[in-house]
C-alpha cells in the first residue's frame, strides 16, 4: 500500500480552513451588499456617478437594484421631503432583514440647508439609520469608503440571530 | 377619508373615475427610470394610456420662500441645488437676474470665464442626459462612456472652483476667481478628443434597431402642442420651432460668437435625441471660441473679474486687507447683504433644459421681496398629461428619458 506522501504540518497545511459560522456568514453579507436605487435629489447623481465607470461600485460587491424586496441596503441619496417621508418608510418596511441604511448627504443627515416647512430635518426621523456621511454633496469616494466602514460594521455583527431592533433618534 | 396628519398631509385630493376595463396604476415617486421623484398616475387600456396625470412635489422644499429670508449672495448655493446636473448655469441665472436689477457692467474677462463655465454645464448636462436615457432604454454601454467623459469634465470644473456638482462659481458682478493654469489646457485635450467620443455613442444608437423603435415617432410634440404648452430649449427645437435664448436675447458675449442652433421637424423621440447630439457639437465650437477670447482678454491684459460697484459689490480681496473703507464696506456687505433699488426683473436665460427665468421683486431691502423661477423642467413636465395618452407602457419611460426633467427644478 502506498504510503501517503503528505506533510500536512507543512506545504501550506491542511486543506481545511477553521474558520465561526459568523464570520463566513458576514464574510458573504458584506461582500454582496446590494443597494437599492434611492436617489432622491443632488446626492443621487453622486450615487450614480460612484456607480459609473470611474469609481465602479461593482467591484464593492455593491449592484444597485430597483426594487427593494431584492436589495440590502437603502441608501438615502438627497432631501428628504414630507410628502415623500411614507414611502421611504414604506419602502424600508418592504426590505428584507438584515438590511442597513446609510444616510448620504447633509439633507438627508439634517435636512441640511433646507430648514423649511417641506422638509424633513433628517431621514432618521422616519427610518433608522446606520451611518451617516456628510457633505453636500459627498464625493464618490465618500460613499465608497461610507461602504467599507458598513462592511466593517457588518463583520463585527452577530450573524446567527435577528437584528436587534434599531432605534430611532 | 384619510385623516390628516404629520406623515400625510393632504395631498392625495386626486380622484380617481374609475370605469370598467380600465386599469389605474401608480409610476413613481420611486422609480428607476423616473428621473428623481415623478409620480405619475396612469389609466390603461390594455397596455395603452388613456389619461396621464404627472403629480409633483416630492423634492418640494421651498427654496423661493428661503430666498425671501436670505440676503442675494446668501441665496447663491442654493440655487445650485435647483437644476444640479448643470449647477452654474442657475448660478448664472440669478446672478445676472441681480445684475440688471442694479444695473451692474461685468468685466469682459468676468465674462468669458461665464461663458465658458455655462457651455461646461451644458455639456456635462447634455452627456448626462444621453447616459440616463440610454440606460432607461437598456444601452447600458452608453451610460458606462457617457459618464467616463463626464467625470473629465467634472475634473476640469473642480479645479475651476473645487467642487464636482454644486458648484457655486458664479457672483453676483463677475466670478471669484480666474481660471487656473491648466485649465485651457486640460479644456482643449478633451475637445479635440470629444468628437471621436460623440461619434462611438452615434455609432453605438443611430442605427441600432432597439434604439430606433423606442425612440422613432414616439412622443410626437406638434408644434402648436409644444408652444402652447411653454416647452423651450431642445423640446421646442425638435418641434420645428428656432428658438435659443442665446441668439434671440443674447446675453454675455454670446452676440460674438458663431454657432448654429440646430433645429428639427419631426418632434419625436430621436429628433430631440439628434438635437442633443448637435447641440454637444455645437457647444464644443463655442468652447473653443471662448478659449481665444479668453486668451484675447490675457493679450490685452484685462485682469478685472468683479464689476466695480462699492455700494453692492465687496472690493478685491486685496483692497479689503489694505484699505480701512473697503473693509468697512466689505463688512456691511457681508453683514446686512447689498441692498438693490426698488423694482421688479425677469431674465432669461438658455439652460441647458431650455428657459431658465428668474424673476425678483426687490422693495429695496436686502432680502427679495418675492422671487420666483420659471424652470424649464417644471413645463416639460406638464406637457406629460398631453404626451402619454396614446402610448404604450413602455414608451413612457422613453418619453420622460427625452423630455430630460429634473426633480430639483421642478419642484423647487
Amino acid at each position: 500500500m502506498a504510503q501517503h506522501q503528505v506533510n500536512y504540518t507543512q506545504d501550506g497545511g491542511l486543506p481545511v480552513a477553521l474558520t465561526s459560522v459568523d464570520k463566513v456568514i458576514n464574510w458573504g453579507r458584506s461582500n454582496s451588499l446590494w443597494a437599492m436605487t434611492y436617489g432622491l435629489a443632488c446626492c443621487g447623481i453622486e450615487m450614480m456617478a460612484s456607480g459609473a465607470s470611474r469609481y465602479d461600485f461593482d467591484r464593492f460587491g455593491t449592484i444597485f437594484r430597483a426594487s427593494p424586496r431584492q436589495s440590502d441596503l437603502m441608501i438615502v441619496a438627497g432631501t428628504l421631503t414630507k410628502k415623500h417621508a411614507e414611502f421611504i418608510k414604506r419602502l424600508y418596511d418592504q426590505m428584507a432583514e438584515p438590511r442597513w441604511v446609510i444616510s448620504m448627504g447633509s439633507c438627508a443627515n439634517t435636512g441640511g440647508m433646507f430648514n423649511t416647512y417641506a422638509t424633513v430635518q433628517g431621514v432618521d426621523r422616519i427610518i433608522p439609520v446606520d451611518l451617516y456621511l456628510p457633505g453636500c454633496a459627498p464625493r464618490p469616494e465618500t460613499l465608497q469608503y461610507a461602504v467599507m466602514m458598513l462592511q466593517k460594521k457588518i463583520r463585527a455583527e452577530k450573524a446567527g440571530r435577528a437584528q436587534r431592533p434599531k432605534r430611532l433618534v | 377619508m384619510q385623516q390628516p396628519n404629520r406623515l400625510r398631509p393632504f395631498f392625495e385630493n386626486i380622484s380617481f373615475d374609475r370605469k370598467d376595463n380600465e386599469m389605474v396604476i401608480n409610476f413613481g415617486p420611486q422609480h428607476p427610470s423616473a428621473h428623481g421623484q415623478l409620480r405619475l398616475i396612469l389609466h390603461l387600456q390594455q397596455e395603452q394610456i388613456t389619461k396621464a396625470h404627472p403629480d409633483i412635489g416630492y423634492l418640494h422644499r421651498g427654496m423661493e420662500k428661503m430666498a425671501e429670508n436670505m440676503i442675494y449672495n446668501e441665496f447663491m448655493p442654493t440655487t445650485d441645488r435647483m437644476d444640479y446636473i448643470a449647477s452654474s448655469s442657475n448660478n448664472y441665472g440669478f446672478a445676472l437676474a441681480v445684475e440688471k436689477l442694479i444695473g451692474l457692467q461685468v468685466p469682459r474677462r468676468a465674462k468669458v470665464i461665464r461663458m465658458m463655465l455655462l457651455e461646461i454645464n451644458r455639456l456635462m448636462s447634455h452627456l448626462f442626459w444621453l447616459a440616463t436615457t440610454a440606460l432607461d432604454i437598456g444601452a447600458m454601454t452608453v451610460f458606462l462612456y457617457a459618464f467616463r467623459e463626464r467625470e473629465y469634465l467634472m475634473d476640469i470644473i473642480e479645479d475651476y472652483c473645487g467642487a464636482r456638482l454644486t458648484h457655486s462659481s458664479i457672483r453676483i458682478g463677475g466670478v471669484p476667481l480666474d481660471i487656473p493654469d491648466n485649465f485651457i489646457h486640460d479644456l482643449k485635450a478633451f475637445l479635440d478628443k470629444f468628437p471621436q467620443d460623440l461619434k462611438d455613442y452615434e455609432d453605438l444608437l443611430d442605427s441600432n434597431r432597439i434604439w430606433k423603435m423606442r425612440m422613432e415617432n414616439v412622443g410626437v410634440i406638434s408644434k402648436e402642442m409644444a408652444q402652447s404648452w411653454g416647452c423651450s430649449g431642445v423640446m421646442l427645437r425638435a418641434s420645428g420651432v428656432n428658438w435659443d435664448i442665446r441668439k434671440e436675447e443674447p446675453y454675455e458675449l454670446y452676440d460674438e460668437i458663431e454657432f448654429d442652433v440646430p433645429v428639427s421637424e419631426k418632434g419625436d423621440n430621436y429628433a430631440r435625441y439628434k438635437l442633443y447630439m448637435a447641440e454637444m457639437r455645437e457647444t464644443s465650437k463655442i468652447l473653443y471660441q471662448t478659449i481665444k477670447m479668453y486668451e484675447g482678454t490675457v493679450k490685452e491684459n484685462q485682469t478685472e473679474l468683479m464689476a466695480h460697484a462699492p455700494q453692492y459689490i465687496s472690493a478685491p480681496k486685496i483692497d479689503i486687507m489694505t484699505q480701512n473703507y473697503s473693509l468697512m464696506q466689505h463688512f456691511v456687505l457681508v453683514t446686512q447683504g447689498m441692498r438693490p433699488p426698488v423694482g421688479e426683473v425677469y431674465i432669461a436665460t438658455e439652460s441647458p433644459k431650455g428657459e431658465l427665468g428668474f424673476y425678483i421683486n426687490s422693495q429695496g431691502g436686502p432680502y427679495p421681496y418675492r422671487l420666483k423661477v420659471r424652470a424649464p423642467s417644471f413645463w416639460h413636465t406638464g406637457i406629460l398629461t398631453d404626451l402619454l395618452p396614446g402610448s404604450m407602457i413602455p414608451d413612457v419611460v422613453s418619453i420622460i428619458g427625452t423630455t430630460n426633467i429634473v426633480f430639483g427644478e421642478v419642484d423647487r
